[in-house]
C-alpha cells in the first residue's frame, strides 16, 4: 500500500551495495531487535536509510496525490455540511504529506529532490489513486476503504523504528480516523437514500474493493524485502496479514448497511477464524505500477500543473523574504 | 527551484505546559513559516502558543558523546532521594 515497495523499474540495477562496519553493524541490529528508536543523527547502514528514503517519500506521495481523487469533488458536494467535511478531510492529507516529506528530509534526501522524482514520474505512490472517482458515491468508498486501508496499514507503523516516522504515523492516526468514519457515514446515508443512490453506493463498492485490496502490495511470496524490512522494524506486518485483517473487519461493515462484497469466492472460515477470498488479479495491480492507471497520466498533469502555476507565489515569497532581510541588515 | 529554509515547529498545548516540538515547515521568512506552522500543525486545537526557529540555529549534541556526556551521572545515585534510608517512625520527609 503507500509502504509497499514500488520501485518497480530500479529493479534492473541492483541496488549499490555498502560494505558496513560489521561492529555498527551489530548495534545497530540489537538496537532495533530491542524495540528501540533511531533518531536522524545515529548510525544506520546505508540500505536502511535508502529505504526509508524510499518507502516514507512514496508514502508522502501518495497523500499529497490522494487529494487529488477528492479535491474533485469538492464543488460538487451535494451539501455544505458534505462540503466543509471533505474539504477538511483533504487538507488534512496535505498535511499528511508534509509531515512525512519532513521525515524522509531528516535522512538527507530534500523536499526539492522528491517533488522532482514524483513529478517527472521517477517516484511511485499508491496505486489506488490511479482510479476514477465517477460519483459522489465514491468520495464515500474512499474514505471507508482507502482510507480504512491506510489505517491498517499505518497502525502498526506507529512504532516503526524510526523515530520521525514512528511520530508522523501517530500524528497521521490521530486524524485518519475521521476520515473512515465520514466515508462510512456518507455510504450509509445513500444506502438509507433512494433506489438510485443506493445503487450508486454499491457500484462504487464493486469498483474500489478490489483496488483497495491491492493497496496493500504484492502477496509474501512476492515481496522478497519484506523480510529485511520487518527486521528492521521498518514495516512491522506482513502485506498479506494486513490485507487479511482488513477484509475481516470490512465485510462485517458492509454487511451491516446492505452492501455487498463484490467476491463469489468470499466466506467466512470457521477453522481459521478469517474470512476465505478470492483472487486478486495482480495483472492489474503490476499494470498500475507500471503507470498505466486509468488516470495516472491525469494525476500528474494535474499535480505539475498546480506546482508550475504555484510558482510565481514562491518566487515572490522569496523575492520579498530576501528584501526584508536586506532592509533588516540595512537598519542594523 | 531552490527549498525555502526549514524551520522547526513548538506548541504550547495549553497555558501552563512548556512549549514542545511539534515537527518542521519549509517557509520564505518567519511570518510565513507561523503561518504554515499553524495550518500544518494545529488544525484540531493543538496549541494556544507557537514558536518557529531556523532549523539551521539548532545546535545539537552527537549521539556519539553520549556517553561522555551522560554516563557520568549514572553512578550519582546519591542525587536520588531513595539513596537515603530514614526509619519509618520519622514522618514528613
Ligand atoms: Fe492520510
Ligand atoms: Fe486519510
Amino acid at each position: 500500500m503507500y509502504t509497499t515497495d514500488l520501485s518497480g523499474k530500479d529493479k534492473k540495477q541492483p541496488a549499490p551495495q555498502t560494505v558496513e562496519d560489521p561492529a555498527l553493524l551489530a548495534a545497530f541490529e540489537a538496537r532495533v531487535a530491542n524495540d528501540e528508536f533511531i533518531e536522524p543523527k545515529d548510525w544506520m547502514p546505508e540500505a536502511y536509510r535508502r529505504t526509508l528514503v524510499r518507502q516514507i517519500s512514496q508514502h508522502a506521495h501518495s497523500e499529497i496525490v490522494g487529494m487529488l481523487p477528492e479535491g474533485n469533488w469538492i464543488t460538487r458536494a451535494p451539501s455544505l455540511r458534505r462540503k466543509a467535511i471533505l474539504l477538511a478531510k483533504v487538507q488534512d492529507e496535505g498535511g499528511h504529506g508534509l509531515y512525512l516529506y519532513s521525515a524522509a528530509e531528516t535522512l538527507g534526501t530534500s523536499r526539492e529532490q522528491m517533488i522532482e522524482a514524483l513529478h517527472s514520474g521517477k517516484a511511485k505512490y499508491s496505486t489506488i489513486f490511479n482510479y476514477p472517482t465517477l460519483t459522489w458515491a465514491d468520495i464515500g468508498a474512499i474514505g471507508w476503504l482507502v482510507d480504512g486501508a491506510a489505517i491498517m496499514n499505518q497502525v502498526p507503523l506507529q512504532r516503526t523504528s524510526y523515530g520521525p516516522y514512528a511520530r508522523a504515523m501517530v500524528r497521521v492516526c490521530k486524524e485518519e480516523s475521521f476520515h473512515q468514519r465520514q466515508g462510512y457515514e456518507l455510504t450509509m446515508a445513500l444506502c438509507a437514500g433512494s433506489k438510485e443512490q443506493k445503487r450508486m453506493a454499491q457500484d462504487a463498492l464493486n469498483r474500489w474493493w478490489w483496488p483497495s485490496l491491492m493497496m496493500f502490495g504484492p502477496p509474501d511470496d512476492k515481496s522478497p524485502n519484506t523480510e529485511q524490512s520487518i527486521r528492521w522494524r521498518i514495516k512491522r506486518e506482513t502485506n498479506d496479514e494486513l490485507r487479511q485483517k482488513f477484509v475481516d473487519v470490512t465485510v462485517p461493515q458492509a454487511e451491516a448497511i446492505g452492501l455487498t462484497v463484490p467476491d463469489a469466492a468470499l466466506r467466512w472460515n470457521e477453522a481459521r477464524g478469517h474470512y476465505d477470498f478470492g483472487e486478486i488479479d495482480w495483472e492489474e495491480f503490476y499494470a498500475v505500477v507500471r503507470g498505466e492507471g486509468q488516470v495516472a497520466k491525469e494525476r500528474m498533469q494535474a499535480r505539475v500543473k498546480a506546482w508550475e502555476d504555484g510558482a510565481w507565489v514562491r518566487d515572490a515569497a522569496a523575492a520579498h523574504a530576501a528584501k526584508r532581510a536586506a532592509a533588516k541588515i540595512a537598519a542594523e | 527551484m531552490k527549498d525555502w529554509p526549514l524551520w522547526e515547529v513548538f506548541i504550547r498545548t495549553k497555558g501552563g505546559l512548556s512549549h514542545r516540538h511539534a515537527g518542521s515547515v519549509h517557509a520564505a521568512d518567519a511570518k510565513m513559516a507561523l503561518e504554515h506552522a499553524r495550518d500544518t500543525y494545529t488544525r484540531r486545537m493543538e496549541g494556544v502558543s507557537l514558536w518557529v526557529l531556523p532549523s539551521a540555529q539548532i545546535v545539537s549534541s552527537d549521539p556519539a558523546d553520549a556517553g561522555p556526556l551522560f554516563e557520568p551521572a549514572e553512578d550519582k545515585i546519591y542525587r536520588h532521594p531513595t539513596f537515603y534510608s530514614i526509619p519509618d517512625h520519622v514522618k514528613h520527609i
